[in-house]
């Protein structure tokens, strides 16, 4: 069992938990991810890992209440615990050679820039932080990001923050002013990470992504997770999460992404007692 | 005087159109009279042919008489003296082709139902309160085993017993390896899988689960950092293969080990009860011949699928599945289609399977397998409607030992280098068998090896 150590609300939908778990923490390293059960009828579900701490021996998870899974994990608090935890799975982020870069999230996968960006920046790479919400209610560890950053660029769907638009428009102003990247990382969104794609591609600029598909065993076992890389068959378990994003086959890990929506809708509606107390 | 039926005794069964819509266990097996007779059809050889037949030597004449005799848990004592998993062996085992085809019965007849035999023996001795064997005295000496498959769980119980201090690494939530997530309900309960493991576990051998070695500790950290004087790599053979088509990527497309693991291992088949999902259409392709393929046909058609096709590249003479599971299967309303090879996986605008488009092949000249090599045949292009394809053309061993131990020597298709006979590889005090070794092979193949290595590890760290 694996105990939650603490519990954080960064908005409305979006939950921070730190899961005790030595043995991932020994080793955890920016890029990696874990996965989950919450108990013994419970699905298997992969998280990036967002923070470790290897005193404590705590990983920091950050997920959003989307599905059966998140929606449920939520519902655990501080003292509670999750019955497994295994990691860390997949290869670590490379860095080497980035010295100008420019890291860009989107929603949720703020939480998994804010990493990436950090090691960077630890590194003494120069990191201009560009990030994108629906909204200014949904921004995230928006202080973390300010420090772990050279410029820091905050784009809103709405407006809501004065600066309308996606990350893409954020990131294109950049370029167009003449501000060279050696490299880019997104992580977000498929079609925000596939339109950054497409972008860095016309500006010939090597692009990493981290995908985040449907997983199992998350050790290369079941094959789940495959997607598209340079016409090849790659895992994203075993060979990823990180690969370049020029050469992803971004339609098809759009649809394998949606494979079992119809299924995440009916738990959802039969076990509505089990996420709301039976209030509808 | 032997009893000289010619014919085995059959086991008691679930009829095929009852347990096609059933998880339960096919095979009810024999009861107390029934293993009396069967086991009264040996001969008692003199020079038993039939445990040359077995990887883990079990003394196969001397528990079949106790078993004629009646002497049900004195022959349990004589199977687990070499063998630790009889109930998951009496149930999974090829008997046809390993101690059932050395009996001398089998010449004039049908051989003695060995696998039967020591199936009931298992199960009765189970029920009436059998004790795990005594380890020896702790020798103080510690060995890791890393995955919880029968090559590991019988590494593990062989060490114990010897009085090592064993801990047993498993990368899933629940240990068995294969056993849990690829052999499905109906031919081993995994309560029974359960129970094996607790016998372990009361002798002494400690499981930890949620480990992945590789990632959470390496193999070497395990020899240097975390005490342990050997270890044994049994990692399994964990990494699905594709054909190589278009379309595979399509969903509705599964490899036979997500397949199987989202129903066996992840319980797919009491979703919405349980958390997972599997996808099954009105019809389903499953692309193989083995054993695995069997499975996981078998299994869609329990999950509903009116039309269940094995799609096989060639006869039925050359499928590698075990005889008695193509019976099955086949009793269960699963068609074959042979000499059949599937070239494309169609999709519809969502990206789901709508089809799968095969050719017919004929039987050319032997390949190197020996068996005669499919050829295409000409103008046999047809369309196959399913909504689901499984993949179950076999496996590859799993790369995250090999990517993470630098010094551990491969072959170029994965597998890791290791003596035949003693599961030695090229890094001091690192032994490997099973599936990891050999590539995709059967639970009791894996057994023995686990088996070899327990006594060379012994040899070499009595030694030291």
């Amino acid at each position: 069992m694996y105990e939650i150590v603490k519990k954080r609300a960064l908005h409305d939908t979006v939950t921070l938990m730190e899961v005790h778990a030595p043995a991932v923490a020994r080793k955890a390293k920016p890029g990696q991810f874990i996965i989950l059960r919450i108990d013994e009828n419970g699905e298997r579900i992969p998280l990036t890992i967002a923070g470790s701490d290897r005193e404590k021996g705590t990983i920091t998870i950050i997920f959003q209440k989307v599905g059966y899974t998140t929606k449920r994990l939520d519902f655990l608090n501080e003292g509670d615990s999750i019955l497994d935890f295994v990691g860390p799975l997949g290869v670590a982020s490379e860095f080497e050679g980035m010295k100008k870069v420019a890291v860009i999230g989107g929603g949720l996968g703020v939480a998994i820039a804010y990493p990436q960006a950090k090691a960077l920046h630890d590194l003494g790479a120069e990191v201009d932080v560009i990030v994108g919400f629906r909204n200014t209610g949904l921004m995230i560890l928006m202080d973390e990001l300010r420090d772990a950053s050279t410029n820091l660029f905050v784009m809103t769907d709405d407006g809501s923050n004065g600066h309308k638009g996606f990350v893409t428009n954020a990131l294109e102003e950049q370029l167009k002013a003449g501000v060279q990247y050696d490299h880019v990382i997104a992580i977000g969104p498929l079609m925000m990470m596939k339109n950054v794609c497409n972008l860095t591609k016309e500006y010939n600029i090597p692009t990493i992504i981290s995908m985040n598909p449907i997983m199992i065993d998350g050790t290369g076992m079941c094959g789940c997770c495959r997607v598209t890389v340079g016409g090849e068959m790659k895992f994203a378990c075993v060979d990823g999460p990180d690969f370049d994003g020029h050469q992803v086959d971004w339609d098809e890990a759009i649809a394998r992404g949606r494979m079992y929506r119809k299924e995440e809708q009916e738990s959802m509606e039969r076990h509505v007692c089990n996420l709301t107390g039976g209030v509808r | 005087m032997p009893n000289m039926n010619p014919k085995k005794l059959p086991a008691r069964e679930q009829a095929p159109d009852v347990r096609n819509k059933n998880f339960d266990e096919v095979s009810q097996g024999y009861d107390e009279a029934m293993a009396m007779e069967e086991a009264s059809r040996c001969l008692n050889c003199k020079h038993k042919p039939c445990v040359s037949g077995c990887p883990v030597n079990v003394r196969i004449p001397e528990f079949v008489q106790l078993v004629a005799a009646g002497k049900f848990m004195e022959a349990y004592e004589v199977i687990t003296s070499t063998n630790g998993l009889p109930a998951i062996c009496g149930r999974v085992c090829p008997q046809e082709t390993q101690c059932e085809s050395k009996c001398v019965r089998g010449i004039k007849g049908e051989p003695v139902g060995i696998g039967r035999l020591e199936r009931f023996v298992a199960d009765y001795a189970m029920s009436h309160g059998a004790k795990s064997a005594e380890p020896a005295a702790p020798n103080g000496k510690r060995v890791a085993i890393v995955g919880s498959g029968p090559a590991g769980l019988t590494c593990a119980g062989d060490l114990k017993k010897l009085g090592y201090d064993v801990t047993v690494f498993e990368a899933l939530h629940t240990p068995g390896g294969v056993l849990v997530y690829g052999i499905p309900e109906f031919r081993l309960p995994k309560k029974l899988v359960r129970r094996e493991i607790s016998t372990l576990e009361a002798m002494g051998v400690k499981i930890e689960t949620n480990m992945v070695i590789g990632r959470c500790i390496s193999l070497d950290e395990l020899l240097s950092d975390e005490g342990f004087d050997a270890v044994f790599v049994g990692s399994g053979a964990g990494l699905p293969r594709f054909q190589g088509i278009p379309g595979e990527n399509l969903n509705g497309v599964y490899s036979a080990n997500e397949f199987l693991t989202r129903i066996n291992l992840m319980k797919a088949y009491s979703f919405p009860e349980t958390d997972t999902p599997v996808q099954v259409g009105n019809a389903v392709a499953v692309v193989g011949g083995g054993n695995v393929a069997m499975d996981a046909a078998r299994c869609a058609k329990r999950l509903g699928a009116e039309h269940v096709y094995i799609v096989y590249r060639r006869s039925e003479a050359e499928m590698p599945a075990r005889v008695e599971e193509v019976h099955h299967a086949k009793e269960e309303g699963i068609v074959f289609k042979m000499l059949t090879n599937p070239t494309e996986i169609l999709g519809d605008e969502n990206g789901h399977v709508a089809g799968m488009t095969c050719v017919e092949m004929e039987l050319g000249e032997p390949d190197a397998s020996g068996r005669r090599r499919p050829v295409v045949k000409q103008g046999s292009e047809h369309n196959l409607d399913v909504q689901t394809v499984v993949i179950a053309i076999g496996n590859s061993p799993n790369p995250l030992i090999k990517n993470t131990t630098p010094g551990l020597d491969t072959q170029k298709w994965g597998g890791i280098i290791a003596d035949e006979e003693t599961g030695k590889t090229s890094k001091p005090f690192v032994y490997a068998g099973g599936d990891a070794v050999t590539g995709a092979a059967t639970v009791i193949l894996a057994m023995g090896a686990g088996k070899k290595a327990a006594a060379a590890i012994h040899a070499e760290l009595s030694a030291k």
